[in-house]
């Protein structure tokens, strides 16, 4: 009888189980986590998706937003960290998840999440004031001569933005004074008042005062200029913004953006967002959004993903080790 | 006057049934999020953001800007009821507003902050009508050395013109920036005083701490006492709200106080909590029956609303014009807009001329429609203190626990505010003023920051703060403030000529 019942229990189980073999999913409202405030680039990364989901009815159940950008993003990472198995989250990670356990002695390793996709690219681009200096060698120039330090404005203390200062040092010999503001945004009308000579604004965080006619953008820091050739001011497209090693400056730094789930998520779970995610970056919303914030255009996951991971985060922690920014 | 024109384009494009019909769900939808201390604003809009993806973009920001409102309206009511301040800013609206209500003037003090709340926005909405592109060049001359002054002058009105003993006054204070700094460091990038914790990573939250240290500590004071909420309903009705109008002309010197003082932080981001401190600190001073405040006035709930709320509507400017959120709340609409593809700037008033003008015609239509919806529900509101505290009790504590939940959704959350309730408890029976304790706190991080990246500048100069007229006329009206009662009492001796009866402590 005993036999019987188990018979009858691993049959229902075979047979409920059936359509689970069609994929996992989520049984849940899916959480996109977003290791920054409100109205920051992976937010409004974050809406986007919200938004594309929604509309292209890529998933069956709702998605939230869920901001964690406590303690510039760490709060975002601990989540994800003590999240294990729980495959309704998925972080929108960037540079961070190098940084911050070197600078801040955070107890995370990017390792322990499961890697989803990387989705794109965000450049960074060298900015002044209009009515600053118009070409990088005046800009060098004009910050070599000056009496007191030129000011540079960023988002954070020992992060991308204050890594590339340090390198902006180190390759031209001028003297910069480092001034850390909670978002790019602040950083930007910072410098549209005048109170930076210059930032390392991404594209994005730089957009609007670009338009207005308000600040310059002088070189990318990229091997190759942004692809993006529609005009975005009345005269210039991303695409006429020289590299920096085109004007003799030869600092290169990409900041990644990728998609991870929690640690011990299983293969199928994981599946299923890669599978999501790479409809994702088919919609006309995902490619809208990448054009208008000039993000540079990758997707890649599995084997190919980790690999990238692996050399950039190395890449990252010289970077860090050479500023001098690990925590002892 | 083409923004007149411009706001008379806007208006039609609102008066269909359909924008109306979405600006009343969106203001009762607001009002019940700002009821619950802790959800609030930003946290009501997060959760409504995506029902609005599949309409136009003016009608999704019509409903969202109505739930703000809505939210603005609705803080008010824990203020004074139940001294349980839902929005950062509604801190100084619970000094009065709260001791009203416990004298049976609930209904009166609700009405006067639905009042004051509508003048103070609509100063705030003529003033972005007609001034909008000259305020947005004025922001941009805030620089680090104009922000710390600003948060400076914040933190001396309140030692110089205090009620309380100076000392507590200062003790509070520092105890409050001292729980400031736990967390990320933006200068450093170090993380400070979180003993390894990862829920203290994210820092002391400031509505966590205002709901333990006001309602929870609130129910334990009234648990010792008597057991019950101190005071009735009295009459609510149409009279009642028509007597305190009657009375508005007498205090139009503190509402245009409050107003300007509100429009002129608001533009400053995150200036709203330091307005309305100011609004009250400075209607205090300047009342000749000083000593009234604080125990049930009602020119105690005019004078913070007032600028809270003219500093709220005027803290939607800086996110429009150059998209900085002065606001929480902001900061989601922010979002918002990003998501219908308008890109906050100082080309969103030109490129996008309908929508700006549409949000601004919402704004003077959202507030009348919300003030004549929130005042005709004064008296289901006031009559919630009719029912038996034993019965009210739980259900406040309850949703203080939600509402410090809903905030990062940590029940970490939960225990700190109880713990601050206890803190709570303790500062009222050794007379330690709370209101410093909550200012330092929410506005620590930011003056830290800002004297830093000062200091950054000037190369740890401290003359960047007299640097120019802008920022040396802040410093020095700060520090005027700060010894205002060593002046007062100095020109005071010299009018009367006689001598300084007591030495002020500083």
């Amino acid at each position: 009888m005993r036999n019987l019942i188990t018979i009858a229990a691993a049959a229902a189980a075979i047979f409920a189980s059936a359509p689970a073999s069609a994929g996992w999913e989520p049984s849940k409202p899916v959480e996109i986590v977003v290791a920054a405030g409100a109205g920051g680039a992976s937010d409004q990364m974050a809406r986007m998706m919200q938004a594309a989901i929604q509309k292209n009815n890529l998933l069956k159940q709702p998605v939230v937003v869920s901001l964690k950008g406590g303690a510039s993003g760490a709060e975002a990472l601990m989540y994800m960290k003590s999240s294990d198995g729980d495959a309704n989250k998925v972080l929108i990670a960037y540079s961070l998840i190098y940084m911050l356990p070197l600078s801040a002695k955070l107890p995370f390793d990017w390792k322990e999440l499961s890697p989803v996709a990387v989705i794109a690219l965000d450049q960074f681009v060298l900015w002044d004031n209009v009515n600053g200096p118009k070409t990088v060698k005046e800009f060098i120039e004009a910050a070599k001569a000056s009496g007191s330090p030129f000011k540079l404005g960023g988002t954070g203390s020992k992060r991308e933005d204050h890594v590339l200062t340090v390198f902006l040092e180190k390759k031209t010999g001028a003297k910069f004074s480092y001034l850390p503001y909670k978002s790019g945004g602040e950083a930007a009308t910072q410098l549209v008042g005048g109170h930076t000579e210059a930032n390392v604004n991404n594209p994005s965080e730089n957009l609007e005062v670009w338009r207005a006619g308000q600040v310059r953008p002088l070189c990318v820091f990229d091997k190759e200029r942004i692809s993006y050739t529609a005009k975005v001011t009345e005269t210039q497209s991303w695409n006429d913004i020289p590299t920096c090693k085109e004007q003799g400056l030869d600092v290169q730094y990409l900041m990644l953006r990728a998609m991870f789930l929690p640690g011990k998520v299983s293969q199928e779970q994981q599946e299923f967002y890669v599978d999501l995610f790479s409809k994702l970056v088919q919609t006309p919303e995902y490619k809208d959004y990448m054009e208008k914030q000039a993000l540079k255009p990758i997707f890649l996951t599995g084997k190919d993903m980790i690999q990238f991971l692996e050399e950039d985060g190395s890449l990252n922690k010289q970077l860090m080790t050479e500023a001098g920014f690990v925590a002892k | 006057m083409e923004a007149l024109g411009l706001l008379l384009h806007g208006f039609a494009v609102l008066l269909t049934w359909k924008t109306l019909l979405l600006m009343m769900v969106g203001l009762v939808l607001g009002v019940f999020v700002g009821v619950l201390p802790g959800l609030g604003g930003p946290n009501g809009v997060a959760i409504l953001l995506p029902l609005t993806f599949s309409m136009d973009p003016t009608s999704a920001i019509v409903m969202l800007s109505c739930i703000y409102w809505g939210a603005l309206f609705g803080g008010a009511i824990t203020s004074i009821l139940f001294n349980i301040p839902g929005e950062a800013w509604s801190v100084a609206t619970t000094f009065d507003g709260y001791p009203m209500a416990q004298q049976g003037k609930a209904a009166e003090a609700l009405t006067a902050a639905f009042t004051s709340s509508f003048i103070g926005s609509l100063v705030a909405v003529l003033l972005i009508t007609f001034l909008a592109p000259w305020i947005s060049s004025f922001a941009l001359k805030f620089g680090p050395p104009e922000f710390f002054a600003v948060y400076l002058l914040t933190f001396c009105s309140f030692v110089g013109l205090g009620r309380e003993d100076k000392h507590k006054t200062v003790i509070a204070m520092a105890l409050g920036l001292l729980l400031a700094g736990v967390g990320m460091d933006t200068v450093s990038g170090q993380l400070r005083m979180t003993f390894g914790s990862t829920d203290l990573l994210r820092g002391i939250n400031f509505l966590v701490a205002v709901i333990g240290l006001f309602g929870i500590s609130e129910i334990l004071l009234t648990m010792e006492e008597r057991l019950a909420l101190r005071g009735h309903a009295a009459s609510i009705s149409l009279r009642t709200v028509l007597a305190v109008w009657k009375d508005l002309p007498k205090y139009w010197m503190t509402l245009l106080r409050s107003s300007v003082i509100g429009c002129w932080l608001g533009i400053t981001p995150g200036g709203a909590i330091a307005a309305s401190f100011m609004g009250y600190n400075l209607a205090k001073r300047f009342s000749k029956d000083q000593d009234s405040f604080g125990k049930g006035r009602i020119e105690g709930v005019f004078a913070p609303e007032t600028a809270a709320h003219a500093s709220g509507t005027a803290a939607l400017l800086p996110m429009l014009a150059l998209g900085i959120p002065g606001s929480g709340t902001a900061a989601i609409l922010l979002g918002g807009l990003m998501v219908w593809g308008l890109n906050p700037g100082p080309l969103l008033f030109v490129e996008h001329k309908d929508f700006v003008w549409g949000l601004i015609a919402s704004m003077y239509l959202g507030n009348v429609v919300g003030l004549v919806l929130v005042l005709s529900t004064v008296p289901i509101f006031a009559s919630i203190l009719r029912v038996p505290f034993a019965a009210v009790a739980p259900m406040i504590v309850v949703s203080c626990a939600i509402g410090a939940y809903a905030i990062q959704n940590a029940m970490f959350d939960v225990w700190l505010m109880l713990g601050f309730g206890v803190v709570g408890y303790v500062f009222k029976k050794i007379k330690i003023p709370l209101a410093p304790f909550t200012l330092a706190l929410v506005l620590g991080s930011r003056a830290e920051d800002a004297f830093r990246q000062s200091m950054i500048i000037s190369g740890g100069n401290m003359k960047v703060f007299w640097a120019n007229g802008l920022v040396g006329t802040i410093t020095t009206l700060a520090i005027l403030l700060l010894f205002w009662p060593l002046i007062d009492r100095l020109v005071a001796s010299f009018g009367k000529s006689t001598p300084p009866a007591a030495k002020v402590e500083a």
